[in-house]
């Protein structure tokens, strides 16, 4: 056989490689002009780095607060059974003691005392339950939304162990068969839960993947006594009212570092 | 051959003992059904897909549908030929095919599948 020299089968070489290389991008150009499907998001839909919610106490009375619960349950489909034992929270309220322990002393202003707190999910920056989820069913999104996917929750219930806020509901019965076989789901565009999930507050992650904001918001708008914006947004309305209020968290000595405010 | 005769019944009465389940569902079941469109998917006259890629792929597709929307928060399709699509089965698919138990359950009941998305997602009335 012929010798070759050392200059010619590098150049071989070289020439094959760029070869392999064009065809394997002439086979995506062929994907790519034979239009492949694709997912996006919708302009209008809102971004944040870090979702927050404000709750201004002193502007929510027994009312404003009904109306906030009515409407996220609306949203959600929610029901609401009245067996504490059953019942399924995404926005609910307790008492100070309850809410704020260890937060809580001798001759408290009654209004304070006796007020019910509006409570949810507190969309923590370190949060607990999606430590413990061995699916992967709840996990934190880029906005700092606390996210769960029903269909890969398997029931175990330690996000409801780990999570110190109580914030995380378990269906025992099916609301499908049971709850809403009574009476319509109030939302037919939004799906309802099966039975052996766990279910919790969303942030209105469906809301503002179209433009709106979370529904327990929108429906105290007039008031202001809720409010909802990016922490990380200098701008943004929670920044400012943070900026001039004093605001307390729930349970914040756990180290979860919750997003949602109370100024009391 | 020894037995030649008691071996070859023996061997047909097993072989259509072994075939009989297969027998009976081939004419039980009979020709599998056809999905029945109403006006509105027949006037829409494409689906998301070509009607090929969406008989063979749906549920592939679903799957990829549910994770783009709640995992990755990407809720608008854009499907092979351009249209832009919301992702949801119940919003979108059932819109069309409002029809869910001609459309869906016939043949999910003929192939002996059973989904499990109306556990929650909320099937249109049907009259």
């Amino acid at each position: 056989m012929m010798e070759r020299s050392r200059r010619s089968f590098l150049k071989t070489l070289g020439i094959s490689t760029l070869g392999i290389g064009a065809l394997s991008s002439v086979d995506l150009l062929a994907k790519v002009g034979l239009g492949e499907p694709g997912y996006t998001t919708d302009p209008k839909t809102l971004t944040g780095k870090r979702w927050a919610i404000v709750v201004e106490v002193s502007k929510l009375d027994e009312e404003t607060t009904q109306k906030a619960i009515a409407a996220c349950n609306l949203a959600h489909n929610v029901p609401e059974y009245a067996d504490p034992e059953e019942e399924i929270k995404w926005i609910w309220t307790d008492k100070y003691e309850h809410a704020f322990p260890g937060q809580e002393y001798d001759y408290i202003a009654e209004e304070i005392e006796e007020k019910p707190f509006l409570l949810l999910c507190n969309h923590c920056s370190n949060p607990p339950c999606v430590r413990v989820c061995p699916t992967k069913a709840t996990w934190q999104r880029g906005d700092g939304i606390v996210m769960m996917d029903q269909h890969r929750c398997i029931g175990c219930r330690y996000c409801m162990a780990g999570c110190p806020f109580g914030a995380r509901s378990f269906n025992w019965k099916d609301p499908k068969t049971t709850y809403w076989k009574e009476q319509e789901p109030p939302n037919p565009r939004y799906p309802v839960r099966s039975k052996g999930v766990v279910e919790k507050c969303n942030l209105c992650a469906e809301r503002l993947a179209v433009g709106q904001i979370p529904a327990c918001v929108e429906a105290v708008q007039d008031t202001k006594a809720i409010l909802f914006g990016d922490l990380e947004n200098p701008e943004s309305e929670v920044r400012e009212i943070l900026q001039s209020h004093f605001a307390i968290r729930r349970k914040a000595e756990l180290g979860t570092s919750p997003n949602v405010y109370y100024i009391v | 051959m020894y037995n030649k005769g008691k071996i070859i019944t023996g061997l047909v009465i097993f072989v259509v003992l072994f075939a009989s389940p297969f027998l009976y569902g081939l004419v039980k079941s009979g020709p599998p059904p056809e999905p029945e469109l109403t006006p509105k998917a027949k006037e829409a006259k494409q689906c998301v897909e070509a009607k090929e890629f969406m008989v063979e792929s749906h549920m592939q597709m679903l799957n990829d549908w549910r994770d783009q929307a709640i995992r990755e928060g990407n809720r608008v399709y854009a499907a092979r030929d351009g249209r832009e699509y919301t992702v949801s089965l119940q919003n979108t698919c059932m819109d069309c095919h409002s029809n869910k138990s001609k459309f869906c359950d016939q043949c999910h009941n003929y192939a002996g599948v059973s989904p499990y998305c109306w556990e929650c997602h909320i099937e249109p009335k049907e009259n």
